[in-house]
């Protein structure tokens, strides 16, 4: 059965000593994190720096785009061939216009769904939060098994947590 | 930063969040007023869809009046958000701050707006799906790509679902916050919107860099999207004064003037109704002035350009429509009103500083600035079509109805409604840009000076 224990503390310096703290007592990166509620400075606290794969997905979306006006803006004008001019059937510069929209529209609604998968929302089990952390308290988390929660309330407290809460 | 001040969370959170935990008392009489005048727009727009466009001053050869100029300026004013969020957002100018989500904001409302007058020009809303969506595949008619009355909303289509998804992802940890403020069904409902927002690095880290890609990705979308109006025009070679080549730059720069005039207006409006003194100061007032002061004087070198370039190739058409325009009654007086209010009076008043740190004369001058701006898309559509051409015989026949006139200031109640009510349920400053400015703030002894810095990550 696993544990999530939250340590709350008022100063970045203490929120940071709980993260080595925690790394010394031996539990593995991965397994605790710091909640604020502000961004604070990469590497603040110590903490494992995420990496993510964001850039991905506008490159895909812009594809899937304009792969989609390709195929509309061509099938369109070839189901009804009006011929302008003596013009070529299918008018590149027209269409141009329509690739480019719907390739940029494609790459924002993609970034927008990689923002969120690679945030790891939605969480619908987000485990132990305090509603303090965005009033400003910093909250260090750790997700363990339950005979280790002591080790991990004992680093905790011993960084200086002002509240320890448990789910 | 010289103004930069000390506030800590708590505070940040009671102050910016009291249009949601504690309405302001006048917000529910505004509403209600706004909401009646909106009720009466649709029932007038309701007598328009059933009587037909008779009931406008609408006829030959003016066919685009009132309703297409007010469109053009809803779109203009939308690409306040995304000059303003965006380029102030990659160039991490720090007093963007306060100003990012209510301009993204105007853009998305004032998209909405705008898309509305196109439905209602078009007199039997219902037939704008014939031109949109492949209909008849019987007789195989489809919608004609090479129409920039199809670009046109294909563009804005993809400027409001980019400028939507981009306002939803920066108010994901406001949302946060609100849950975290509130009770019974309003913690239900801010939970749902908040997606289990809990603020770990992770998460900021994509906020960040999610922030600055999509604001990438919305600039070049803002630029074509007025160029592509401005197409509406500019591919119609029957009509003196809207067949240039200046045209998309043009509508660009002019879109850019109004839009951030806009922001000022209602910056000053916030800071006024919701008593952010603390949040809102006349920093932000100077540093939109000065933006402003280049972006009208590009402006108005494009508008003078314009006109050169008509008036150079002594095509008699052209000259004649540009005489009418800036010589003859009452194009002349229309004229006059339009350049002194979209650039002599408001760019006379931004070079003095004592104007640009003054937030009641910041807000008048933007409201000058987007009379003539209306006046400008007004000046552009109608003299082309009203002036008398050769084998026609009804000119000058457009007077606006008083319907067409309650539309257009029923646009500007309905933005404002939309607005507010926004206001009601979400901050209109994003709480955790100004925390952040905090915690990233320090101050410095140069010499025996102390000023304020702010900490840049290096990324």
């Amino acid at each position: 059965m696993s544990k999530s224990v939250l340590g709350l503390y008022d100063d970045a310096n203490q929120a940071a000593d709980a993260m080595d703290a925690l790394k010394a007592a031996g539990f593995p990166l991965g397994t605790f994190d710091v909640l604020t509620g502000t961004p604070y400075p990469e590497g603040a606290f110590g903490e494992h720096v995420p990496q993510h794969r964001l850039f991905r997905f506008p490159a895909f979306g812009a594809i899937i785009g304009f792969t989609l006006a390709l195929f509309l803006t061509t099938a369109t004008q070839i189901a009804y061939p009006l011929v302008t001019g003596g013009k070529p059937i299918l008018s590149l510069f027209a269409m141009l216009v329509i690739l480019y929209e719907m390739s940029m529209l494609s790459a924002v609604i993609s970034t927008v769904v990689g923002i969120v998968i690679e945030s790891r929302l939605p969480n619908v089990n987000p485990g132990v939060y305090d509603p303090r952390i965005t009033e400003g308290l910093i909250g260090v988390v750790i997700t363990t098994e339950d005979d280790q929660a002591d080790t991990a309330i004992a680093a905790l407290n011993g960084a200086g947590a002002m509240e320890i809460k448990q789910a | 930063m010289q103004q930069r001040r000390t506030i800590d969370q708590i505070h940040t959170n009671r102050v910016l969040l009291n249009g949601q935990l504690d309405t302001p008392k006048w917000w529910a009489p505004t509403v209600i007023t706004l909401g009646i005048i909106v009720a009466i727009g649709f029932f007038l727009i309701g007598i328009m869809v059933n009587k037909g466009l008779g009931v406008t001053g609408l006829s030959r050869p003016v066919y685009w009046g009132l309703f297409i100029t007010t469109f053009v300026f809803w779109v203009g004013i939308s690409h306040a958000g995304i000059m303003i969020s965006a380029i102030l957002r990659l160039s991490q100018a720090e007093w963007r701050r306060p100003v990012t989500r209510a301009a993204e904001l105007l853009t998305v409302f004032s998209l909405l707006t705008a898309l509305m007058f196109p439905l209602m020009h078009a007199g039997r809303p219902w037939r704008i799906i014939y031109y949109i969506v492949p209909y008849d595949f019987a007789r195989g008619i489809m919608p004609n790509v090479r129409s920039p009355l199809i670009w046109d909303p294909v563009a804005i289509s993809t400027y409001l679902t980019g400028s939507t998804l981009f306002l939803y992802i920066a108010l994901l940890p406001d949302l946060g916050n609100l849950r975290d403020r509130t009770t019974g069904w309003q913690k239900a409902f801010y939970t749902i919107l908040a997606l289990g927002w809990r603020g770990n690095p992770r998460q900021w880290k994509l906020q960040t860099v999610g922030g600055i890609l999509l604001s990438a990705l919305m600039l070049p979308i803002f630029v074509s999207v007025h160029s592509i109006v401005s197409w509406d025009f500019a591919v119609t070679p029957a009509v003196e004064g809207w067949h240039s080549t200046i045209f998309a730059p043009y509508f660009v720069i002019g879109a850019v003037h109004s839009g951030v005039s806009a922001v000022v207006t209602m910056m000053a409006l916030m800071r006024w109704l919701w008593k952010w003194e603390d949040f809102i100061r006349p920093e932000h007032f100077d540093a939109l002035a000065r933006l402003l002061i280049v972006v009208a004087t590009g402006w108005l070198a494009f508008t003078f350009l314009e006109l050169i370039f008509a008036v150079y190739g002594l095509d008699a058409p052209e000259i004649e429509l540009r005489d009418m325009q800036i010589f003859q009654w009452p194009w002349n007086l229309l004229f006059v009103v339009f350049v002194f209010t979209g650039y002599i009076i408001p760019v006379g008043m931004w070079l003095q500083k004592s104007v640009r740190n003054n937030i009641a004369l910041m807000f008048w001058s933007s409201l000058f600035v987007n009379i003539g701006m209306w006046l400008e898309r007004f000046m552009i559509i109608v003299p082309g079509l009203a002036r008398k051409t050769p084998f026609v015989y009804t000119w000058e026949a457009y007077r606006p109805s008083g319907l067409e006139w309650f539309i257009l200031f029923w646009s500007l109640a309905w933005v404002t409604f939309l607005m507010l009510l926004f206001s009601r349920f979400f901050p209109l400053v994003p709480l955790f840009e100004q925390k952040e400015s905090q915690t990233f703030g320090d101050s410095i002894k140069i010499g025996r000076a102390r000023v304020p810095a702010i900490v840049r990550e290096a990324d």
